[in-house]
């Protein structure tokens, strides 16, 4: 029966044991019934527990085998013969799930479920987790901030719903070890966000996957990126021109940046790509004040020894100083996106989009090294905040419309947010002072262990998927409630199309199986584009290309 | 199908009672279930040790078949023989039933002397067995020595009136798994005798 009283009658849930021990810290120990194998549970499931007041929805973390004496493991009983077995299993041995309660289920679906706060009484039986009980908890996509992700494993009839409110609300991450697929998780979530209309999305796209199109490898076929499902609403830009066209991608502006808008601090983060001397730091600011803004452009511009040997006596600086300075600088001559004098006005072109609430999509075309990488998304991406602190102030101060909140997404966010380089960096900065001023980070990473922790503790709604180094797991999981239980869940997961999902956006840590990216996904999608007519309009106004 | 007398109460304790048969040799198999006392509140019993005897302990038998083929031509041509014996057999209290519902424990009071006994119709045993309260009853008797046969004989008996027997040999296996948790190797004897003769 459904909830309006409609349907067939459900299925009764079925009984699989009792809880015989556990605390609220260290989850539940729950004895399965002797018709119930231990091969018929997992970890990753849901059950619920009927206390005497309270359901609790808890999630399976551990399967063990147990005996009622020593003596039965010691001497063991025939199980070849199947009577014995059939008669001792579950009885003389049995099986003992490790459950973690996450939530306490209200008595009617209206009203919203609490946090776990005790643990249901000795011997409470213990229930499979209907399909009801999860979407109670999870919600629908009925409700117009929420958006199906997956859905919960084993249990492919609930859609898992994260809730594009809260997502957007804090900055969040998608982990997991390359080939686990990450990038069609996160372009998922692009889409929920830009469908919500609650946000725009900037996308550094490392590797030309988020605007127009991608290969799913395992499948062998394209996908439809951002630009080909939302049309206008998504522009697309490229650093490679040229590539892009290759490609065939409808990009809408090519980026340049000019020397000027490099920054000492852009330079520092790159300090190990560039090889950059510990003097490089004194000279560059020493280069700033004698040259004025243009500094770099002056001083690359330098022909022949020399002229910079003169300018070494003039700045009071060892020559070998000034020479290794120029020849590492020397290396952002090859990038070719960058301009002594750069056409800036793509710069503000994007920037106008996001004001407009539109995203965008940064294709890096062949340029995908790290060194442009990193040096693009931190130039302009430290623009676009300038730019955001200035509106929200002015916003505050009684002047204007709020900013949209703007997701900024990076890739190898290890780079940009390690422990050295994540005061340098705007990425830093934007993790820590979290939605203050309207912008939010969507890290991809596969080495969230290289992430500073304080950055990582940050970060709202985390999407696992597979991962195996220790260091990894560990660091993923830092202040999580429960994280030793989802520590075992999280290195079973497999490498295809699952993840584990937990914190700010969604109600209880849960393993999902990602949905698939295929037709029915855009169908879906553009549904709701004609669905709410109110929405779109609101967010991209008449505007038509 | 009417119970079949079987015989009459002749010694009687809360826990046991001794039943002496009608008919030489003419004891219920092991484990079988009699009821004897009032109809309005029978007490239930499992067929345990039975012992046939010369009447008068101070005769014993002799040898007499050393010319015959059979054993059943002694008593043929002896025909008082089978006054001088008397077959007698002990059943366990295994609960007793009052105002139609039946428990598994040992009833306020033992039957008489001179009751009779009947064997239960296999409709009976299986009412009765559909609980299985009374094997921690069994369990815990210490006489006749070898409980554990009894039990055994027991649970195959009831098994054999049910459409589905080895379903009941799990659950009455089960039961015992549970009360006998803390001795597994008995635990595993006891299902072998149910296993292996079911």
């Amino acid at each position: 029966m459904r909830r309006d009283g409609s349907g067939p009658l459900p299925p009764a849930p079925r009984r699989i044991g009792r809880v015989v021990g556990g605390s609220v810290s260290g989850g539940l120990e729950v004895r399965l019934d002797a018709e119930v194998s231990v091969e018929e549970m997992g970890i990753g499931r849901f059950v619920t527990v009927e206390g005497n007041r309270r359901r609790f929805l808890c999630l399976v973390t551990d399967v063990r085998l147990k005996s009622v004496s020593d003596q039965v493991a010691s001497v063991p009983p025939d199980y070849d013969d199947p009577f014995i077995a059939r008669v001792m299993g579950g009885i003389a041995t049995y099986g003992v799930l490790q459950v973690l309660p996450t939530l306490v289920l209200p008595p009617t679906p209206e009203e919203p479920p609490e946090p776990v706060k005790t643990v249901p009484v000795h011997f409470a039986p213990v229930y499979e987790a209907t399909a009801d009980d999860l979407r109670t908890v999870y919600g629908d996509e009925r409700q117009a901030h929420n958006f199906q992700v997956g859905s919960p494993l084993e249990m492919p009839e609930v859609p898992l719903c994260i809730d594009i409110r809260r997502l957007v609300e804090r900055s969040n991450g998608v982990f997991g070890k390359s080939g686990t697929g990450k990038s069609f998780l996160t372009r998922l979530l692009l889409l929920g966000i830009i469908r919500s209309g609650l946000a725009s999305v900037l996308v550094f796209d490392m590797h030309n996957e988020y605007g127009w199109k991608a290969e799913d490898k395992e499948r062998r076929v394209e996908v439809k990126g951002l630009r080909q499902l939302y049309g206008s609403s998504v522009v697309v830009f490229t650093l490679d021109e040229e590539s892009s066209r290759r490609r065939d991608v409808r990009y809408d502006s090519v980026v340049e940046i000019g020397y000027n808008e490099l920054e000492i601090d852009d330079l520092l983060l790159l300090a190990e790509p560039l090889h950059l001397s510990s003097r490089a730091p004194d000279l560059m600011a020493a280069l700033e004040r004698y040259y004025g803004q243009n500094w770099l452009r002056e001083f690359l511009s330098l022909e022949g020894p020399a002229a910079r040997e003169e300018l070494a006596k003039d700045l009071g600086f060892n020559l070998g100083v000034v020479a290794a300075l120029y020849q590492s600088l020397g290396r952002l001559k090859r990038l070719a996106f960058l301009k002594p004098e750069a056409d800036s006005r793509a710069v503000e072109l994007m920037l106008n989009y996001l004001k407009q609430g539109r995203s965008v999509v940064l294709e890096f075309g062949r340029t995908n090294d790290l060194l442009a990488y990193m040096l693009v998304a931190n130039v302009l991406t430290r623009r676009i905040h300038r730019d955001y602190v200035t509106a929200k102030e002015k916003f505050l101060g009684g002047f204007g419309d709020d900013p949209k909140p703007l997701v900024v997404v990076i890739e190898e966010a290890h780079k940009f947010l390690s422990p050295a380089v994540a005061q340098h960096t705007i990425f830093g900065t934007i993790a820590r002072e979290m939605r203050k001023y309207n912008v939010t980070l969507l890290v991809v990473d596969q080495r969230p262990s290289g992430i500073d922790e304080e950055v990582m503790s940050q970060l709202g709604t985390r999407f696992i998927c597979s991962l195996d180094n220790e260091r990894d797991l560990e660091s993923v999981l830092t202040g999580v409630a429960g994280r030793s239980e989802l520590r075992t869940l999280l290195a079973r997961l497999d490498t295809r199309q699952q993840a584990l999902v937990l914190g700010h956006a969604v109600p209880i840590p849960t393993p999902i199986r990602v949905r698939d990216y295929d037709e029915s996904l855009y169908r879906g999608l553009r549904v709701d584009q004609t669905g709410p007519p109110d929405l779109e309009k609101d967010l991209f106004g008449d505007w038509s290309s | 199908m009417t119970a079949l007398r079987v015989g009459e109460v002749i010694e009687t304790a809360t826990s046991r009672f001794v039943v002496h048969c009608y008919d030489l040799h003419g004891a219920p198999p092991l484990g079988s279930l009699v009821r004897t006392g009032p109809p309005e509140r029978p007490v239930f019993g499992l067929v345990g040790m039975v012992r046939t005897a010369s009447i008068d302990p101070g005769r014993r038998p002799v040898a007499r078949g050393r010319e015959e083929v059979d054993p059943e031509e002694i008593f043929n041509k002896n025909p008082h023989l089978t006054q001088l014996f008397r077959t007698e057999f002990e059943a366990i209290t295994v609960g007793y039933a009052e105002n139609g519902a039946v428990r598994q424990t040992l009833p306020p009071s033992p039957p008489r002397i001179h009751d009779f006994v009947y064997l239960c119709t296999p409709q009976e045993a299986l009412n009765f067995t559909e609980r299985l309260d009374f094997l921690a009853l069994l369990l815990e008797q210490t006489f006749p020595a070898p409980v554990d046969e009894l039990v055994a004989a027991a649970i195959r008996r009831a098994a054999g009136f049910r459409p589905e027997p080895e379903e009941f040999l799990v659950r009455a296996g089960r039961e015992l798994a549970r009360l006998l948790a803390p001795n597994p190797t008995r635990l595993q004897l006891l299902l072998r005798r149910l296993r292996h003769e079911a």
